[in-house]
């Protein structure tokens, strides 16, 4: 029994939602004891590969121009090759937009039972993990001889490196099939703030903003805190703010140390994408919005009154 | 153009989640469609009619796996506009992602559609697996967690475009595809069957409602009940629940008075700034 966690790369570096995906597989590792096995695929990925390898005891890549984009017509099979050729029965990935679309196919392909975006590892085959937008902590039982894993980046801390950089090896890239798939174009969203998964503070605007010239005033609180801007679903779909700012639990789940919800009643569906930030501050003018009900720190005020004075006050 | 929509009735999401021992209380639970099938509904009905309000073109078939009662919910679908229904018995809450997936399967063999359109995910077991695994086991390529969607005039091939965490992807797939939906899917600009449409053609915003007309029409239209079994089906849970248990709950907070009060409070005894 051994795992194999599958490391997602940018240009030369590991992205910090695999390092929670790590964690989580070190824990698996404990009920499944062998090698933890890395692997890395895309197209010209030598350099990340070596960064991967800081992180499990061997790395395999898959490296070839065909595999530049994450289809996951050609990930999910190249992912049943690495486990085959680590030896490995349990397949962990993080729950990232690349890991949710590849990891299902992956366990079909293997006819192997999967845990989606688990919170816990209690066994082998034992997960928890959040169901019913949070309102439930379910834990399953994986049935089949390999698992499949996606995990929950908030619920796994980002692992630090092994004591010792692990191997990495070269794989042949097995004949691809992508069905007739193809990647078109990829429009970067771009943003000089960090990633909303990863601040360490986060300020997040709702319905109440009601304009996308008012979420400017946010924008200067969240770069004055260094943090990063997250929206309601009715922010978003109101357009006052791109899609992939949206928080909730169809969208980005975050856990960071500090947040901010700014006019957002706070909805079930929103409150399962933010509930386990460690302080939670909620400024809205309705004393009943149910925002407060998980809020640490309330405070009853109309934000065009409120972000301004917060903002001076921080100075000080 | 055949159109397969797999829909499945969850508790009410709005509802507070009861709890029974180690499992789910599940006696009253408000029963409706899940937000996403209903979605994909509305984005499949888009692909099949002549603009907004205008002739159908093609066929929208539902698939829902449930005991017979989840017909009522079947029933609010077809009253929307979906042509014909297929209820295969089983009992949802026992079933895992695995087993639906290869129940699908079944029926897509049986039906034949040029594509499956479906939630990205079912807001109770919030497992996200159902289309991906289902594209695995026909070996059909996959187009995940759609914003868009365009199908081509020629009807051969389908251009998605997918929020991911780097920004908005492009993905061209072509039919037959499994697809499935997210929340922007019901945009009024978001859906675009080429061949009976052209690329500006808008709907309402959402799903349509269900109108009395529908309401009367769908209590005529088919729903075919079948077993796994007589589609030649025999689905295998692989992932059982253990034990549902209520998250830890947050300790009430504190209202402040005042700006400097609240500052004061993240500064000193939060200690986050």
């Amino acid at each position: 029994m051994s795992v194999l966690v599958y490391l997602e790369t940018t240009e030369s570096t590991v992205r910090s939602a695999s390092l929670s995906a790590v964690t989580a597989a070190r824990e698996l590792a404990k009920h499944r004891p062998g090698p933890l096995v890395g692997v890395v695929i895309g197209a010209g990925v030598t350099a990340a590969a070596a960064e991967a390898a800081k992180y499990v005891d061997k790395v395999l890549v898959y490296d070839a121009p065909t595999l530049q984009a994450p289809l996951a017509e050609t990930y999910a099979p190249v992912m049943v090759q690495a486990l085959k050729a680590a030896g490995a029965d349990a397949l962990v990935a993080c729950a990232t937009s690349t890991g949710k679309d590849v990891l299902p196919r992956a366990a079909a392909l293997l006819g192997a039972g999967m845990a989606s975006e688990i919170s816990g590892v209690d066994g082998a085959a034992k997960f928890r993990r959040p169901t019913y937008a949070g309102n439930a902590i379910s834990t399953v039982e994986v049935g089949t001889p390999t698992v499949v894993v996606s995990v929950r980046q908030t619920a796994f801390e980002a692992a630090a490196p092994a004591a010792n950089a692990g191997a990495v090896e070269s794989q042949s890239v097995p004949a691809l099939d992508a069905k007739g798939a193809a990647f078109v174009a990829l429009h970067a969203s771009k943003s000089e703030r960090p990633d909303l998964a990863d601040a360490s503070i986060v300020v997040s605007g709702g319905r109440g903003m009601k304009s996308t010239e008012n979420f400017k005033l946010l924008e200067q609180l969240t770069d004055q805190l260094g943090g990063a801007l997250g929206a309601s679903r009715a922010a978003a779909d109101a357009g006052m703010v791109p899609n992939d700012l949206q928080v909730g639990q169809t969208g980005k789940v975050v856990a960071p140390k500090l947040y901010i919800a700014v006019a957002i009643s706070g909805a079930i569906q929103h409150l399962a994408g933010m509930k386990n930030s460690k302080v939670i501050v909620a400024i809205n003018k309705d004393a009943e919005a149910p925002i407060f009900q998980v809020a640490d720190y309330g405070l009853v005020a109309d934000w065009e009154k409120a972000i301004p004075a917060l903002m001076a006050e921080l100075k000080k | 153009m055949k159109i397969l929509v797999p829909c499945k009735r969850v508790p009410n999401p709005e509802q507070k989640l009861k709890f029974a021992g180690t499992g789910l209380d599940l006696s009253n639970p408000g029963w409706q469609v899940n937000p996403f099938d209903e979605y994909a509904v509305e984005a499949a009905l888009r692909l099949t009619e002549k603009g907004k309000g205008g002739e159908r073109s093609g066929e929208v078939v539902l698939v829902a796996i449930g005991p017979k009662d989840a017909t009522q919910q079947v029933r609010g679908l077809l009253a929307m506009g979906a042509d014909r229904a297929i209820l295969v018995d089983g009992q949802d809450q026992e079933l895992d992602a695995n087993a639906v997936a290869q129940i699908l399967a079944a029926v897509v063999a049986a039906e034949k559609p040029d594509a499956v359109i479906m939630g990205k995910q079912t807001v109770d077991g919030d497992s996200n697996q159902v289309g991906q695994l289902l594209a695995g086991y026909l070996g059909w390529p996959q187009a995940t967690f759609l914003a868009t969607l365009t199908l081509a005039a020629d009807g051969k091939s389908a251009l998605g475009t997918r929020e991911v965490d780097a920004g908005v992807e492009e993905k061209r797939v072509p039919l037959p595809a499994v697809l499935t939906v997210d929340l922007r899917i019901i945009g009024k600009k978001s859906v675009h069957n080429l061949a009976l449409v052209g690329a500006d053609a808008e709907w309402e915003e959402g799903p349509r409602y269900a109108a009395l007309k529908g309401i009367m029409a769908a209590k005529k239209k088919e729903v075919k009940e079948v077993t796994a079994a007589s589609l030649g089906a025999s689905p295998q849970v692989l992932v059982k629940h253990v034990s549902h248990t209520a998250p830890p709950s947050r300790r009430a907070g504190v209202k402040v008075a005042s700006v400097e009060e609240l500052v004061s409070k993240l500064r000193n005894e939060a200690k986050v700034l």
